[in-house]
This record gives structure tokens, C-alpha cells and sequence, in this order.
């Protein structure tokens, strides 16, 4: 099985670093894994985007025009990214950034409010967490201990009390999709 | 152990793994985090980091410590490249190693800072003036970049002589793990013709001139022999699902990982396509690739470019067979999908002679 | 018997190949008895430039690199970085260092770079023949300005020891001429202080020796000594420009 997702919003939306933790809880389950960034000019303050896959066997291409999956963090992420999904695919919308509706009725859709369930636990940044445990929820592609192992890594020692803050968004954005189970694309 | 990392953070790593001490550079996107990375671990390392004023500066200071016997590297994009030129035409012709990363964009001119792979004629041609080569190495994932970056190091020690590792922008930024080797001790090597100071010697002269004719004849000759050895001596290529291919596909880079995704996904629908991927650029594995054609009966050769290796392989295939072409330009990768479509296109046999025959 | 003169140790024996009343030869000379004075000659690496002068490495007898035209500084960065406790200098004429070299010799300098370079200012292209260089002056004829410089066109003769002197990485520049021997014994002392600034880590050092070319400047070599006082020194007059720690 090949998990491919494209993770998209603001720069400082901690995109790059969702995509990174994904690639990095594969690498810590010995799958094979990839991230690659979109970089260019736009790379300070604008939009943010990466494609991490995980795999059981050798990734032929890390460049995957049309992704499994998506996570989309705000409104112009919806608008550009929408339509790479593979017919069938996944598409987690950031409802609280992204205000109107996904358009396409071939795709699993679901909306979790991110920055709410973040700003509820009383940490904003967060917010990426919440979808990535959607994302985890839905698809299994890596555990939340092994993403939890890999943040671990990157938090220095002062920062580590934020551990739980981030097990809190991912479980509280799991349960957030298993609710709505695969509802949305019908509406 | 395996390790996540960014293809040019594991260059800048294999390097100081390799027992390179010594890094001149100079600023261009998308090969930043190889001197940024540097910047942190060489003088960790007791080594030498330094920006230099410009590309022209930088290689000119990669062939100075060269001679003074140090295992040395730089690092750029086409553009700088260009401008590194003529002094990769001097180390080659002073016969100094040193190891030089390209991690190509789009072109011309300032083209683009998106990836591309149009750098092969520059990079297996020579590059500069005179007459030389260069062995250029061609990694597809992070872990070839550091195996090959560590290569080049041995390569060039070898064979006294400048080595190219030519990558582009996906493979820069990409990551993916990573197993790093052992790191060497920062040994210069055996180099009794380095300028050290002629202490307990008689003194070294480290030149490219030589206004006698005759004098310029002999070197060009003995230039020539150790190119012929290189010819024999470093060939490498992958094959990949070419023993029963109908068409083969030859692509190397980012571009043969998504040639390999494409030759998946038509295995699936009962098409015999296989890859051909040159690891070196030049010398280019002809012998391999000749040998990747058993039951072929096309080639199909994939590049982000307007089509520069597709010389090469026309010249291997020798009018044999037909050798098909597919690039994108300007920054963009052609998709698997594009690709399967070219295959599938090839089999419908009545087409083949609309389709651009490269 | 006392010998009174012989060839400094860091010399070859070889017969150079400049034209005659070229001072190429006494300022070799006097960089060979620098190295041989301050007893560095087995710890030294020159590097030659691209110009008449290419051939030095044939005529002294220390470990030596051929640079490409204007890129000896960077060159002589590379080796020092890498054998910080040899002594590095370039040797470069005013086509290589003031025209296609300016960049690596202000960021050489800019950066402190320990080494010394020997700028030989003979306001003209020589090993090409007789073009018009940064250094060339106002009204002088050359091969590419036949009617004498036209600063309207051309522009002005650059100095540039007194620009490099404006950069904090420059310890130790001044300007010399070889024009008589009186001059010629002032400025191997100051070839002997801008080694001996690098030799104690103190930081960039240049000479800048004005010199003559009276095969290009179609002069005989007593008048082109005359023509160098004459023209030459009002233009690029003779000064310790900068010595920072007072060497």
C-alpha cells in the first residue's frame, strides 16, 4: 500500500513540518517514505505546499501528479489543490480557514475545524496536529505513537511539555472524522 | 541507521563523510542548503568554509586548495556553472581533483529556479574550452546523492581530475531516508605533486600552459589516455525490468524515477516496457545499455530537456532501432501519466512515424 | 674572497624571457631574496598570473601555481585556507589584477586574507601587445587607443592601492617604483614588510611596484625609466598608502 497526500496552506500554517513528521513516523516504522516541497520565490509568507508518500517497497517517483490524498490548511490551498486528488482520494479541508465547500462529488471529503479544536486546547499551532490525526485516522499510513516519537526528536528539551498538547489535537481530530464518516462528499 | 534528510544537506554530509575539509561556494537557489550546511559543519569539523565573491572566485579557490593537496568541493546551479567553466577547463587541464556539485534548474540564461536536467551537453562535453572531460555521476534519490558525492571524492583522487555530480532541484529539496557512510579521516592522500612548499623536494609546479606545441601535443595525448581509462573503467547504469521489454525507456535523475513509475503502472495493463539508467553521464554506459536491449524493439528516452542524452543514445543504438523522444522544459518534470501515454502511443505501430522521431 | 653578489638560493638559473630595460627581472629578484631572507623558501607557494609575468614559476625555485588571468587571489585563498602556516603570495600585473581581476583582489583583501600579493604596474597590456589598460594614463598611446586615452571614452586610470587601502582587511599596501636604485632599495623594503605582515598573521599585504614596458610604450629602456618618473609617478605617486599596525 502507497500513501500519497499533498499537504497545503500558509507558510507558518506548519505545513512543511506536518509533511515532515508523517515522512519521519514512516522512517521510524521502516517504510520507505518521501517529502518533497513545492520551493520557489513564494517560499517566505506565501503558500506552502509538500507531498510526503508512504510505502512498503521501493517509491519509484516522489513527485506524484495526482495525490491519494490531500490536506488542505486554508482557502486558496482548497482552490488550487482540490482537483489534483485522485478521483476516489481523500480531501481534508481546514474548515475554520477554508470557508466555502469543496465542489467535487468523486471524492472522500470530510471538515475538520483545525484552528478551533486547536484554539480550544488553548494552543494555535496545534492545528496542524488536528489534521494530520485526521489524515491518520482515516488512512493508517503511520501510527500516532510513531509521529509522536518523531516530534519528540525535533522539540528541544525546553519544549517537550508540548507533547501532549499535540497527542491531544491529533486524538481530538481523529474523532472529529470517525464522526462524520464519509459523509460530506454526498452533500 | 537510517536517517531522514534533504538530498543537499546529505551532499554537504557524504562530503565530510568523504574526509572533504574544504568548501568554496557562492549563493544560488536551489542548491542553498549545501553551502548553508557546510557553513555549520565544516568548521565543526576543523575544515574550511568559505563564501566566495562569486562562482568565478569560488572555483578558483577550489583549484588552489586542490593543489595544495586538499580534498575540496563547490556546489551551484546552471547559471553559476556556466561561470564556474573556465576554471573546470584549468583544474582539468592542471589535473587537479576536486568535486563539483550541479543541481540543475531551468534554462537558458536565468531561466528558472525550478528543476531541469538540460546541463548534460555542459556537463558530459567538458563544459569549458580544450579539449576534456569530466566523469559525471547522476543520483536519483538522497541516498545516491550521498553515495555518489562519496564516490566522486574517490573518483577524483583516482584519476586526478575534476568530477561533476549533476542532479537537479527535486532531488535537492527532496527527502528520504538515508544510510550515511563511515566517515573517512580528513586524508588528503598520497599527493607528492601537490604545492606544499618544496621542503626535503624538489619544487612543484601546478600549470596548464605549455607554449610548445609539441610540449601541449604530449600533454593532450596523455589527457586523452586517461580519458580512454575512465571510458573502460567508469560504467554504471541501472536496468530495470529490460530482460523482456518490448520498449525500453532510457532516463536518468528524477526523470527515471518517474520513467520507473510510468513502466509500473503499463506493466499493469500488460505492456513490456523496462528503464535503462545511466548512473554515469559520462563516461555514458554504452556497453549497458546495448545490453538492456535484448527483446526491444523501441527506445524511448525521457529527459528534462529539448533533448540532450537522446544524442547519446542514438549514437549507442547505432540506427538499430527506433529511438523516440519525450522532455518537458522550463522547470516542469513530465508526469508518469505523460509518459505511459508516450508508451502507449509507441505501440500503436501505424503511428510511429507521426510521432516526433527524435 | 667575499662574495659580493650571486644569485638569491630562490632563484633558478634560468635565463628569463623579458624584453630589455623590462624591470620584471629586478623585481623577480627581489621577491627570490625576500623569500631567501626571511628564510621561507621551502614554506612558500607563489602564484603566477596570466601576462608576461606567467613564466615566474621558471624562474623561482619554490613550489608555484599558474592561475587563470585575474584569478590568483582566489587561487592563493584556496592554498592558504588549506596550509595556513605557509606563506602565499601572487605575483600579477595591472591587466590581470585591475581589469578582469578587480573582484578577487578587493574581496582578497576585504576579507584579510593572509597573503601577499606583488602588483606590478607597468600601465599597459604587455604579453598581449600594447593594449590599453585600467592603469594606462590619460593621453598614453597603446595599441587600443591610438590616439592616446580619451578619458571621455575610456575613463580614468584606476589606483588601486589607495581603494584597497579604504578596506579594513588591508594591513599593509604602499606603492614603489624601480625606476633608479635608490627606489629599487626602498622597495624591496617594503616587499620584506608585506611578507613579514603575512608571516606574522597580520593580515592582507600588497606592493604595488610601478614598473616599465618600453617595448610596448616604444620607448628605449633608458627612456621609458625616464618616462616612468616623469608620467607615471605624478599619477601613482610613491607612499606607504597604508600600514594599519604600524609594521
Amino acid at each position: 500500500m502507497q500513501h500519497e497526500v499533498l499537504v497545503a496552506g500558509f507558510g507558518g500554517q506548519g505545513v512543511l513540518l506536518t509533511g515532515q513528521l508523517l515522512a519521519y513516523g514512516g522512517l521510524l516504522e521502516n517504510k520507505e517514505v518521501t517529502w518533497f516541497p513545492s520551493y520557489g520565490p513564494e517560499m517566505r509568507g506565501g503558500t506552502a505546499n509538500c507531498i510526503v508518500i508512504v510505502s512498503g517497497k521501493r517509491i519509484a517517483s516522489p513527485v506524484v501528479e495526482r495525490p491519494g490524498a490531500a490536506l488542505v490548511f486554508n482557502q486558496p490551498s482548497l482552490l488550487k489543490f482540490e482537483a489534483k486528488v485522485k478521483p476516489g482520494g481523500l480531501l481534508l479541508v481546514n474548515s475554520a480557514l477554508a470557508t466555502q465547500l469543496p465542489e467535487r462529488k468523486d471524492l472522500y471529503t470530510y471538515l475538520v475545524p483545525a484552528n478551533e479544536v486547536a484554539q480550544s486546547l488553548g494552543q494555535i499551532l496545534v492545528a496542524n496536529m488536528v489534521m494530520l490525526g485526521a489524515y491518520l485516522e482515516l488512512t493508517g499510513a503511520v501510527t500516532f505513537s510513531s509521529v509522536l516519537k518523531a516530534l519528540e526528536k525535533t522539540l528541544s528539551e525546553q519544549r517537550r511539555h508540548l507533547l501532549s498538547v499535540n497527542r491531544e489535537a491529533m486524538e481530538q481530530g481523529a474523532q472529529l472524522v470517525s464522526q462524520q464518516a464519509r459523509k460530506y462528499h454526498t452533500r | 541507521m537510517r536517517t531522514l534528510m534533504k538530498g543537499n544537506e546529505a551532499i554537504g554530509e557524504a562530503a565530510v563523510r568523504a574526509g572533504c575539509r574544504c568548501f568554496f561556494g557562492y549563493p544560488i537557489t536551489p542548491q542553498n542548503e549545501i553551502p548553508e550546511y557546510l557553513s555549520g559543519r565544516l568548521p565543526e569539523a576543523g575544515g574550511v568554509f568559505l563564501q566566495a565573491e562569486s562562482e568565478i572566485a569560488a572555483i578558483n579557490m577550489v583549484f588552489g586548495a586542490a593543489g595544495a593537496g586538499a580534498r575540496v568541493m563547490t556546489s551551484s546551479s546552471g547559471p553559476g556553472i556556466s561561470l564556474k567553466q573556465e576554471g573546470i577547463s584549468f583544474l582539468a587541464g592542471a589535473e587537479l581533483p576536486c568535486v563539483i556539485v550541479n543541481i540543475m534548474r531551468g534554462g537558458p540564461g536565468l531561466g528558472s529556479i525550478q528543476p531541469g536536467q538540460a546541463d548534460y551537453f555542459q556537463a558530459t562535453r567538458g563544459g569549458g574550452h580544450g579539449d576534456y572531460r569530466t566523469i559525471v555521476l547522476a543520483p536519483c534519490s538522497v541516498q545516491e546523492m550521498v553515495d555518489f558525492t562519496y564516490w566522486a571524492f574517490e573518483l577524483a583522487d583516482r584519476y586526478r581530475s575534476p568530477v561533476l555530480v549533476l542532479a537537479d532541484g527535486v532531488l535537492g529539496q527532496l527527502m528520504e531516508p538515508v544510510t550515511l557512510p563511515p566517515e573517512l579521516k580528513p586524508d588528503n592522500g598520497n599527493k607528492p605533486w601537490a604545492t606544499t612548499g618544496c621542503r626535503g623536494r624538489k619544487r612543484n609546479v601546478i600549470k596548464s600552459l605549455y607554449l610548445n606545441p609539441e610540449e601541449l601535443e604530449a600533454h593532450n595525448k596523455k589527457l586523452q589516455e586517461k580519458f580512454g581509462l575512465m571510458q573502460r573503467e567508469v560504467n554504471r547504469a541501472e536496468k530495470y525490468r529490460v530482460e523482456d521489454a518490448e520498449t525500453v525507456l532510457v532516463a536518468f535523475g528524477i526523470s527515471a524515477r518517474i520513467s520507473m513509475a510510468a513502466v509500473e503502472a503499463v506493466r499493469e495493463e500488460g505492456i513490456k516496457a523496462g528503464l535503462l539508467r545511466p548512473i554515469t553521464l559520462w563516461p555514458f554506459p554504452e556497453g549497458i545499455l546495448q545490453s538492456s536491449l535484448p527483446k526491444a524493439k523501441k527506445v524511448l528516452v525521457v529527459e528534462m530537456s529539448a533533448g540532450q542524452m537522446v544524442e547519446d543514445v542514438k549514437l549507442t543504438v547505432s540506427g538499430k532501432l527506433p529511438v523516440y523522444f519525450y522532455g518537458r522544459t522550463g522547470g516542469l518534470l513530465p508526469s508518469a501519466e505523460e509518459i505511459q501515454t508516450q508508451i502507449k502511443l509507441l505501440e500503436v505501430k501505424v503511428s510511429e512515424r507521426s510521432l516526433c522521431q527524435a | 674572497m667575499n662574495a659580493v653578489f650571486a644569485r638569491p638560493r630562490a632563484m633558478t638559473e634560468q635565463k628569463t624571457h623579458y624584453c630589455p630595460g623590462c624591470t620584471h627581472g629586478i623585481i623577480h629578484r627581489m621577491v627570490a631574496e625576500v623569500i631567501d631572507e626571511l628564510g621561507i623558501r621551502e614554506d612558500t607557494v607563489g602564484v603566477a598570473p596570466v601576462g608576461c609575468a606567467v613564466f615566474l614559476y621558471n624562474y623561482l625555485d619554490i613550489d608555484m601555481q599558474e592561475s587563470a588571468h585575474g584569478r590568483a587571489p582566489a587561487v592563493a585563498t584556496g592554498i592558504k585556507r588549506v596550509l595556513p602556516d605557509r606563506i602565499v603570495f601572487t605575483y600579477q600585473g595591472d591587466g590581470d589584477l585591475a581589469s578582469i581581476g578587480t573582484a578577487e583582489i578587493i574581496h582578497a583583501a576585504a576579507r584579510g586574507e593572509n597573503i601577499t600579493t606583488v602588483f606590478v604596474n607597468n600601465a599597459i597590456y604587455g604579453m598581449t601587445g600594447g593594449q590599453m589598460a585600467p592603469t594606462t594614463l590619460p593621453g598614453q598611446f597603446t595599441s587600443t587607443s591610438k590616439a592616446g586615452r580619451n578619458t571621455q571614452s575610456a575613463g580614468f586610470p584606476i589606483r588601486v592601492s589607495e581603494m584597497l587601502a579604504t578596506l579594513e582587511g588591508a594591513t599593509y599596501i604602499s606603492r614603489v617604483s624601480v625606476h633608479n636604485p635608490a627606489h629599487v632599495i626602498r622597495a624591496k623594503k617594503a616587499l620584506l614588510k608585506a611578507f613579514t605582515v603575512q608571516k606574522q598573521g597580520l593580515g592582507f599585504s600588497m606592493v604595488e611596484v610601478l614598473s616599465t614596458c618600453p617595448t610596448n610604450w616604444g620607448l628605449k629602456p633608458t627612456e621609458a625609466l625616464a618616462w616612468l618618473e616623469e608620467k607615471m609617478i605624478p599619477y601613482y605617486p610613491l607612499d606607504e598608502v597604508k600600514n594599519r599596525l604600524e609594521v
